[in-house]
């Protein structure tokens, strides 16, 4: 039982972290609030007065608007696609038994902790330039012309190098979820005489639904925000200009900050409709 | 399980896993493998796999021609800086979430996790004014501040569910004994906690170390770490494959090897929990 004395004490041993991320939480968020509410050029006169909902109009009117909400669904939808299908392929490959288990994984994994920029980098140069890039090379090799992709296919490049960064995390968590499996069920409907694909679809892909879900939900907030990949690859040219790189350039490029801020608060928006059916599942675990 | 595996099926198994693995590592190996190439080797074609003048010379190229080590170093502080600040702060928080739960904990890890949900770029002007505010433009302690509050959520979350695992009649035996509050934290749950608390430490460097927004955005030439590093050679440096490979080869190396080894805390840590 708790006391009181402990209670007391547990608030205090609290407080901290709470009032941190509410500072944290809050005051950025009254500030971008307030700006986008203003007239406000930093380099041509400062804030020149209220504005009304000029910039939230001004925003979704912009003609780099629709292609920049076209970009950001091509991205994400591209991503989430090729992570899943293969996340959930790659997982039950290697929950089969085989020799060096453990290091397959290791390899697989290994994408995951390579720094953004770095993909971006070695990919954008190394694989994909047309005139020393590998898969040039191999265009080459087989009497093809090579493309070059950054500028010719720039979402195929980017989701290619999104995917290869997200794909391990889908695995990983598809694999614990495979791995949590009753085999019981498994073997029963086998013994029963249940073809592969049917213990596949009928067992197997129900008990995956709630992981995927998760992967889902988790991976769109963090892929409606990347950055660094198309920083250091298009820099948002060629069409590739997504939601986040828009406003990254209308704060700090064209530094209109009144603008940006307007996007900034339906970012904050979209990410948040995400997050609430992300909560819901993640509450009802809590409970459990 | 009670499935009986034939060699046979064992062997294709391994072979195509071993394939698929090798495919998607094969980037990073190939970098690996690039960096110890002379330029000339790096462009070659037909591509050189392993035949080649191996040469160290692009790692002393890379350290003289841009002083790679001060953004190591700056990389180290700000990510082994922000967890350790995270960790002091998380701990008294956790701990008292998971041994002194009242009806608002639940509503209060919730919170904590929908400030993890705020896309960054939103609140872009409003930290880079704070930042200007404050001095902490292109700072060290200005990056280890941010990287902790946004990774604080995910190191409470984490803290949160190892402390919850820790059997409460433990501590109710150490009270009844006459243990103190804080006897009882420090002798009897921090020892059976430190697994979960290196875990999480371990996870934590790795987000940080890999954060690619705010290093990129709130730092130029002094306390640029190795995301900000490796940005500057989008061009035309990037055409040297060679240097380009021994600069990202050396960014991502360290924490590759921590990241094998946390590679079950990744599931709990960024699930928030959700799957297990």
């Amino acid at each position: 039982m708790a006391t009181k004395a402990s209670r007391t004490a547990a608030r205090i041993m609290m407080a901290p972290a709470v009032i941190l991320l509410l500072g944290w939480m809050l005051v950025p968020l009254i500030m971008t609030l307030w700006f986008s509410f203003r007239n406000y050029l930093p380099l041509r006169g400062g804030d020149l007065g209220f504005a009304g909902f000029d910039n939230y109009v001004r925003f979704v009117t912009s003609s780099a608007f629709w292609p920049a909400v076209m970009a950001t669904m091509i991205i994400v939808v591209g991503t989430l696609v090729i992570t899943v299908v293969l996340g959930v392929l790659l997982a039950l490959l290697l929950d089969q038994p085989m020799w060096g288990q453990g290091i397959v994984r290791i390899l697989v994994i290994a994408p995951f902790f390579v720094m953004p920029t770095v993909s971006g980098l070695v990919w954008k140069n190394m694989f994909l330039d047309s005139v020393n890039g590998l898969f040039a090379h191999i265009a080459r090799f087989i009497g093809a012309t090579p493309v070059e992709w950054m500028i010719e296919a720039p979402f195929f490049s980017i989701i290619l190098i999104v995917s290869w960064q997200w794909l391990p995390f889908a695995t990983l968590i598809l694999l614990t979820a495979i791995q949590s499996l009753d085999s019981e069920q498994l073997e029963a409907a086998e013994i029963d005489g249940a073809p592969k694909i049917k213990r596949f679809w009928y067992i197997i892909v129900p008990h995956l639904g709630r992981a995927i879900t998760v992967v889902i939900l988790i991976q769109t907030i963090f892929l409606l925000s990347i950055f660094a990949e198309i920083y250091v690859t298009t820099a948002g040219a060629f069409g590739s200009k997504t939601l986040t790189y828009l406003i990254f350039q209308r704060v700090l490029e064209s530094q209109n900050v009144g603008l940006g801020s307007a996007g900034g608060v339906y970012a904050i928006i979209l990410a948040n409709i995400v997050a609430i059916f992300l909560m819901r599942i993640v509450g009802k675990n809590l409970d459990s | 399980m009670a499935r009986s595996i034939t060699t046979k099926r064992k062997t294709i198994n391994t072979a195509f896993a071993w394939a698929v693995g090798l495919l998607i590592f094969f980037p990073i190996l190939w970098t690996i493998l690039t960096s110890f190439k002379t330029e000339a080797d790096a462009i070659a074609f037909p591509p050189k796999f392993l035949f080649f003048d191996w040469t160290l010379e692009n790692y002393a190229v890379v350290q003289e021609r841009s002083d790679y080590m001060r953004f190591l170093w700056n990389s180290i502080i700000i990510a082994g800086g922000s967890t350790l600040l995270g960790i002091i702060i998380a701990i008294p928080a956790a701990w008292s979430m998971a041994f002194v739960p009242s009806r608002r904990t639940k509503d209060i890890l919730m919170w904590m996790l929908s400030t993890k949900m705020l896309p960054a770029v939103g609140v872009l002007y409003p930290m880079y004014l704070i930042f200007i505010k404050l001095g902490w433009l292109d700072t060290r302690i200005g990056l280890v501040i941010v990287l902790m509050l946004i990774n604080l959520p995910i190191i409470i979350w984490m803290l949160y569910t190892y402390f919850k695992e820790i059997p409460g009649e433990i501590l109710e035996a150490a009270r009844m004994d006459g243990a103190s509050l804080k006897s009882e934290i420090l002798y009897v749950l921090t020892p059976m906690a430190v697994p979960g608390i290196a875990s999480t430490i371990l996870l934590n460097v790795i987000l940080a170390w890999n954060e690619a927004f705010w290093t990129l955005n709130l730092t130029a030439a002094n306390a640029a770490p190795l995301t900000a590093f490796i940005a500057s050679y989008s061009s035309p440096e990037g055409l040297f494959y060679a240097k380009l490979s021994a600069a990202s080869t050396m960014a991502i190396a360290p924490i590759l090897i921590m990241g094998w080894f946390s590679q079950k805390q990744l599931v709990r840590g960024l699930t928030f929990g959700a799957v297990k």
